[in-house]
């Protein structure tokens, strides 16, 4: 069991155009918790920040400013080979995510020997089938010493979902892990990820364009436009009653044959008109001031 | 074959049958490996004047060879083993396309059936502008045309497109991806072809990018009155812009019928099963993933296992 | 929203490669990494190794076959014979010998150099990218610095400069691998900027593999083919260059090579005197070596691109194919019988 509390994050970018020094804000002060067998959905367009993020939680970024703090059930705070143990990534793309030169075996038993999970060779190679086995991959036996480029897709996600989950994480992070993905795989990968949550009470952070897995995958949403969140909320009432103007963009965008009505008129909005400092908490229902740094500790923006 | 048709004599448009602008007859495409692989087999379809038919289907069902085959773009190792593409020109004449010389099918594409492809924003020029690549084309085909016409009809497409007639001295860089996207298109309409082809025009692009140029299209489409075969794996988007949806399966049309009816009553466990794929946005369906109790019963290993 | 969809939507291409990948690959049991980075055998590969490994061997083996190459005689400038099978030099030593003694010394300065250049570029090509930040542009500045240092001049300087009683083999080497690393260590560098930011080098990070472990169990595998067509090329430029060196007389003074062979015919007029005997045969070997070498690189090139061992193939079928097309057009223009369509095209603007 982990906790993860994402206080006030900033993460700037210094751009260098000729001579001239600028800043890009990727994130602009978001905060918001990861709580164990629950999942949390960050939505937005590319470029919206919510890649970063996920750099920022797995350490591959540090932040400009603000906190992630990881603490276990009873309040210890985790850090160093610990953190990487708890907090693990499934990467978008399954065709870059393994290395084409090693087995199957070699990226799940890697994680294994690193956090000692396992200590002789045989217990490594039992545990590998093991996982193998967990993520569906059957006959392990047979899948564990191919190579990345003799599975599909779907197989190559599983065998990175076994990876990031084989030193026992109890956080993970999830980038896109299904848009590469045929149409008709996706929902089966997602749905090996919700059992697995389930079987190991994890929290898992869901980043995807994609509203109606989003809606439907997570318990709660985030909506971030330009790196600040404009909408949070329990994931039915952010997709069915959004009310911030690029939720209710997005939502009226994406295909939707239920609502029948054909594309008919062109959706003109100036983008760069929509307002991103103000944020509606489905929770309190009511707008609050976005990407301000928040003044209480739990994470809930002064209002 | 055993493709499933639903409805399809009587168009979902209701336009007559004589008014067909592309008709495909048993097209089977071969690529000729060690032990040859039949990519597209068999395949039928008609395509009516002002028509949106959607092409769906997954990763190497064969449905960009099929739309490659159609124009004559595919490459060898790729060879149409037997069928006919017929194009029934507006004038009344009807062409037979895998007959054309390679002068003839140069003339042909572009002119009278035009392909926007995947990624396309990538495949414009870096070096030159928007306005030199639209002229180009436009001169390889119209020969003659003077340039104030060169000017007037670049910068008629652009508009058509929503891309501001002032973008024509930019380069492709400077350009958003979106944007470069509505250039392809425009160049792709830019000789008033009669049928467009469109290959996961959008896909790279955001969700709300890609409802802009998508409702661009079919305005356009009811202005201009061309055909349009688009294809994606999004079937939702598919339900929602064409008229009639045509499922590929492993190289075959599995099911071709009007968009609706095929949403509600779909006849191949295939279409049902890529319809159960897409969760939905407002409604229950996907609902499962979170409680874990899949009433669909979707068992995703014996596609995977095929792919 | 970048969803580029590669694995939903493939092109043409893409299916066409694949079809040219050995299908079925479920059946056999799995190759090995290394085996996987293996060149597959072609004719020139074949040849390539057959002169590699024959000069190699003789290289190795004929000196203890063949007599003493410094043994003077009084037979000077003899033709091949069947006492001399290469004849002898001006004074009178065994041409055959010397050639023994003169190819085991340059295969060992070509080695030597091989593994110095390779070891150099990779530490600041590979470590350097891998890192990244100031020290990176300290290594690129370095290896800048040297590339465009004028090799052969710096090492005519540097070998002019230590006297000659002290210009061992080892001088020769360190110049010649001092002088040949920053070209190869410059395309090490991008291809580790290009495999450093790939997903699989990220998640070995993420699960806490330490950075000398990414770098040499995640990335180094992957510029195996790269590196080993690098340490190949070295072999050939260093086997050149020593050979140079020594004709203009900066070589080592206490060996025996090619270089030097060709520097006493020189100096003994073998040219203007005829005796093709004394200077043909190390050219060649020389040659021939630089030759095997090269097409054993071309191999492995195409480890690296896969492309170019595809190509010979795909032209084969492309040509079948469009055989085979060329026939169904005829076949279905003549059903038709078409001279709607013809009025149709003729239609078409000329182009």
């Amino acid at each position: 069991m982990t906790l993860v509390h994402v206080t006030d994050l900033v993460k700037d970018y210094g751009l260098r155009t000729g001579l001239r020094r600028t800043r890009l804000r990727a994130v602009d002060h978001v905060s918001f918790d990861l709580i164990p067998g629950r999942t949390v959905a960050l939505v937005g367009e590319s470029g919206s920040g919510k890649s970063t993020i996920a750099k920022i939680l797995t350490r591959m970024e540090k932040p400009t400013s603000g906190r992630v703090d990881v603490r276990l059930d009873d309040g210890t705070p985790v850090h160093g080979s610990l953190y990487q143990r708890q907090v693990q990534m499934v990467f978008q793309d399954p065709f870059a995510s393994l290395n084409p030169f090693h087995s199957i075996e070699h990226h799940i038993a890697r994680p294994l020997r690193i956090h000692q999970r396992t200590r002789t060779a045989a217990e490594t190679h039992a545990r590998v089938l093991e996982m193998l086995e967990r993520v569906n991959l059957t006959p392990a036996e047979t899948i564990a010493p191919r190579r990345p480029h003799e599975l599909s897709g779907g197989q190559r996600q599983r065998v990175a979902i076994a990876r990031a989950l084989a030193p026992g994480a109890q956080v993970l992070i999830a980038d896109e892990p299904v848009s590469m993905l045929d149409v008709s795989i996706r929902l089966g990968v997602l749905n090996l990820m919700g059992r697995l949550q389930r079987e190991d009470r994890l929290a898992v952070l869901y980043i995807t364009h994609d509203l109606a897995t989003a809606r439907h995958f997570s318990d709660e949403i985030l909506v971030l436009y330009r790196g600040r969140i404009v909408e949070r909320g329990p994931s039915d009432a952010v997709i069915l009653d959004p009310h911030h103007d690029y939720t209710k963009l997005l939502a009226s965008s994406a295909p939707d044959p239920e609502r029948l009505d054909r594309i008919t008129a062109a959706v003109t909005v100036d983008r760069d008109a929509i307002d991103n400092s103000v944020c509606y908490d489905h929770r309190t229902s009511r707008w609050v001031e976005a990407g301000v740094p928040s003044v209480t500790a739990a994470g809930m923006p002064a209002g | 074959m055993n493709t499933t048709l639903l409805n399809d004599d009587t168009p979902a448009t209701g336009r007559p049958r004589a008014d067909a602008v592309l008709t495909v007859e048993n097209l089977t495409v071969v690529y000729e490996a060690d032990t040859p692989v039949t990519a597209v087999r068999d395949a039928s379809l008609t395509l009516h004047r002002g028509e949106v038919l959607g092409l769906a289907g997954e990763s190497g069902c064969g449905k960009t060879t099929l739309a490659y085959a159609i124009n004559r773009l595919h490459r060898p190792p790729a060879r149409i083993a037997s069928g006919r593409v017929t194009f029934h020109d507006g004038g009344g004449d009807d062409v037979d396309v895998l007959a054309l010389t390679d002068a003839e099918l140069r003339a042909f594409r572009w002119e009278k059936l035009s392909m926007v492809f995947q990624g396309a924003m990538n495949a414009l020029n870096p070096v030159t502008t928007v306005r030199a690549q639209l002229r180009d084309t436009l001169v390889a085909h119209r020969p003659g045309l003077s340039r104030a016409k060169v000017r007037e009809r670049s910068e008629e497409v652009l508009r058509r497109v929503g891309v501001d007639p002032r973008r024509l001295g930019s380069y492709p860089h400077e350009l958003s991806g979106g944007m470069r996207q509505r250039v392809m298109i425009a160049m792709a309409m830019l000789l008033q072809p009669q049928v467009m082809i469109l290959d996961e025009p959008t896909t790279a692009l955001d969700v709300v990018v890609q409802r802009e140029i998508l409702s661009e299209i079919m305005r356009l489409r009811d202005e201009l009155n061309f055909a349009v075969i688009f294809i994606t794996h999004d079937l939702p988007l598919l339900l929602e812009i064409s008229d009639r949806i045509a499922v590929m399966l492993a190289g075959e049309i599995v099911e071709l019928g009007a968009a609706d009816l095929l949403y509600r009553r779909a006849q191949h466990p295939y279409t049902r099963k890529l319809l159960g794929s897409f969760p939905s946005l407002s409604g229950a369906r996907g609902a499962f993933i979170r409680s874990g109790v899949d009433e669909t019963a979707l068992t995703d290993g014996a596609i995977e296992e095929r792919a | 929203m970048t969803n580029l969809t590669p694995a939903s939507a493939p092109t043409v291409a893409d299916a066409a490669d694949t079809l040219i990948q050995p299908t079925g690959s479920t059946g056999r049991p799995a190759r090995s990494g290394w085996r996987m980075l293996l060149p597959s055998m072609t004719p020139w590969l074949a040849i390539g190794l057959t002169l590699v490994v024959g000069i190699t061997l003789f290289g190795i083996l004929a000196v203890y076959v063949v007599g003493d190459p410094k043994q003077i005689r009084d037979q000077g400038l003899t033709p091949p014979s069947a006492q001399f099978l290469l004849g002898t030099t001006q004074t009178g030593q065994d041409v055959l010998a010397q050639l023994a003694y003169a190819t085991r010394g340059s295969l060992q300065i070509g080695v030597l150099v091989g593994i110095l250049a390779t070891v150099l570029s990779a530490f600041f090509g590979i470590y350097g990218a891998y890192r990244g930040g100031i020290l990176d542009e300290a290594f690129s500045l370095l290896s800048n610095v040297f590339l465009v240092i004028p090799g052969l001049p710096l090492v005519i300087v540097i070998s002019g400069f230590v006297p000659r009683e002290s210009r061992g083999v080892w001088t020769i080497v360190v110049v010649l691998a001092l002088t040949s690393w920053a070209a190869s260590a410059r395309v090490l560098r991008a291809q580790t900027l290009s495999v450093r930011n790939r997903d699989y080098v990220a998640a070995s990070k993420v699960a806490g593999e330490k950075p000398w472990r990414v770098i040499a169990v995640e990335i180094l595998p992957n510029l195996l083919p790269v590196l080993a067509s690098q340490f190949v090329f070295a072999i050939i430029a260093a086997v050149l260059g020593e050979a140079g060196l020594a004709f203009i007389g900066l070589g080592a003074s206490n060996s025996a090579t090619l270089g030097t062979m060709l520097f006493y015919a020189q100096n003994g007029y073998a040219l203007s005197l005829g005796a093709w005997w004394w200077f043909v045969p190390p050219g060649l070997i020389i040659a021939l070596f630089g030759m095997g070498l090269s097409l054993v690189n071309f191999s492995i090139d195409e480890t690296i691109n896969p492309k170019l061992k595809n190509l010979r193939l795909y032209r084969r079928r492309a040509r079948r194919t469009a055989r085979m097309e060329r026939q169904l057009a005829r076949r279905g223009a003549g059903a038709t019988g078409t001279p709607a369509t013809r009025s149709t095209v003729s239609e078409a603007p000329p182009r």
